[in-house]
């Protein structure tokens, strides 16, 4: 017990005083997982807004891969993205292994479907609500989409931020393509999974403890979004 | 600025043998009527009549299964260009009133030269929203939202508004803020087509009314004759408020 006691002051004392290395491991993960939500965002309504707008031939199929890809395992994500990146791999020339931009196409990888079906599903009731009237306005198909993505733009900030939080808890995959090199891609998760395998518990745990305020400060963002969209009766 | 050639017209609306089938089922049965530019025309009848499907059948939003329709001497294009309709529940933008308003310009460009916000004002009085121009249109009243969507639709001055069951959940005075932005509309050179149950509001606004039965049209003649002595067994019915079997033949 005394132990979890030292460790709790320890990585309190190291969120105090900005411990170098936690403050480098912690500005890192954000780049990776906000540049990673970035493009997964953008990937991801694109594709949720023509699902719920465009009727194709195999959309139903598309629809069940994409549900299905929001299940992805991270570690399997990790494997895909390292043999082609990795130097027998056909993109081994690009030399991304072992690099941040490496984590950045795992986390998109796994983030984008996630984005792309909850956009769907955010986007599809607006659009059986306005298309009769938008057809009637004269509004094609491509119009139809962005205004959907506009209307609906306080529950698809709920949807980018529910990306965000699956992003910053992720392990596997950023484990397999970034390698956990110290100031180079470590970033929160894998350090925690090193620190305690070593155990050393306070960085790990100081570490962890930002994790938890980051999940809180996103499930606030996401009340404070859902509020905000309540009061201004655009819900 | 919408571009539309005042040479053509696209009276008088001749509908021949028009059919839609769903199915195996047939909800609207070879219909066959013109209505001209003149008067208020009411399409009117019991539920499962084939009213509102009618009325979309007619503004293009669904193709039919057989039969046609001709506008004048219009193609299908620039038919349904001068063409608005307006839905029995409102579909309002998740935005502010004015900038539901400005949507509509930004689809079909301004129909005058003035500018938009000159343009959004103007509508906003005629429609007596002016104090609510900053309020999200799903805030607003049901009155308020249904005089919105007429406002939108009038914008750029259609030759055709389809109305479907406008004020079928308003409360009186509601109605008749409605019922004036439609006799306005009409006066100003918009051919009305709208679709009620209402027997008080065809008695105050209707010229003509077309009667619906089981997807077919029984009987279509002016409203003076067909509110009170109309010839088939089922719009009588309707015009005492008995009810309309709908296994009953017309």
């Amino acid at each position: 017990m005394q132990e979890i006691v030292n460790a709790f002051q320890t990585a309190l004392s190291l969120i105090a005083r900005a411990d170098e290395d936690l403050i480098e491991i912690v500005v890192l993960s954000l780049q990776v997982n906000g540049t990673a939500v970035l493009l997964s965002s953008i990937a991801g309504l694109a594709i949720g807004a023509i699902l719920a707008v465009y009727r194709f031939p195999g959309r139903a199929l598309l629809l069940v891969l994409v549900n299905a890809l929001m299940g992805l395992p991270p570690v399997v994500v990790g494997l895909l993205v390292y043999m082609m990146i990795s130097n027998a791999g056909p993109l081994g020339v690009l030399g991304l292994l072992y690099t941040p931009t490496a984590m950045i196409i795992a986390q998109s990888i796994l983030i984008t479907p996630i984005i792309a079906a909850l956009s769907r599903q955010t986007l599809e009731p607006i659009f059986y609500e306005y298309s009769e009237q938008l057809r009637s306005m004269g509004v094609g198909k491509s119009r139809m989409a962005r205004t959907l993505l506009w209307d609906a733009r306080y529950g698809l900030i709920t949807v980018i931020l529910a990306g965000f939080g699956r992003a910053t808890a992720e392990v596997g995959a950023v484990m397999i393509v970034g390698g956990n090199i110290n100031h180079l891609t470590r970033v929160m998760t894998t350090a925690i999974a090193l620190e305690t395998s070593k155990g050393y518990l306070s960085l790990a745990l100081a570490l962890g403890l930002i994790l938890i305020l980051i999940a809180f400060i996103i499930n606030g963002l996401v009340y404070v979004v859902n509020r905000t969209a309540e009061r201004l009766a655009y819900a | 600025m919408l571009e539309v050639n005042e040479t053509n017209t696209p009276f008088p609306l001749k509908v021949r043998g028009l059919r839609f089938e769903k199915g195996h089922r047939t909800l609207v049965k070879d219909l066959t009527f013109e209505i001209d530019q003149g008067g208020i025309t009411a399409i009117m009848g019991p539920n499962g009549a084939g009213k509102s499907l009618t009325l979309r059948l007619l503004h293009g939003l669904i193709p039919p299964s057989n039969g046609t329709i001709c506008w004048g001497n219009l193609n299908e294009k620039e038919a349904r260009a001068r063409q608005a309709m307006v839905f029995q529940k409102p579909v309002l933008l998740r935005r502010t009133v004015e900038a539901n308003l400005a949507y509509a310009l930004s689809i079909k460009g301004r129909p005058s030269a003035a500018s938009p916000g000159t343009l959004i004002i103007k509508t906003l009085e005629r429609a007596g929203l002016k104090k609510r121009a900053r309020t999200p249109a799903r805030a607003l009243s049901g009155g308020e939202q249904q005089r919105l969507a007429i406002a939108r639709a009038l914008m750029h001055k259609p030759d055709i508004l389809f109305l479907d069951e406008p004020t079928s959940s308003l409360d009186p005075s509601a109605v008749k803020a409605v019922e004036d932005m439609i006799r306005r509309a009409h006066a100003d050179g918009t051919k009305i087509i709208l679709v009620t149950h209402d027997l008080g509001q065809a008695k105050r606004l209707v010229d003509e009314v077309l009667f619906f039965n089981r997807g077919r049209l029984v009987e279509q003649g002016p409203a003076t004759k067909m509110l009170t002595n109309p010839e088939s067994k089922a719009a009588r019915q309707f015009i005492n408020g008995e009810i309309v079997s709908p296994s009953e033949k017309p």
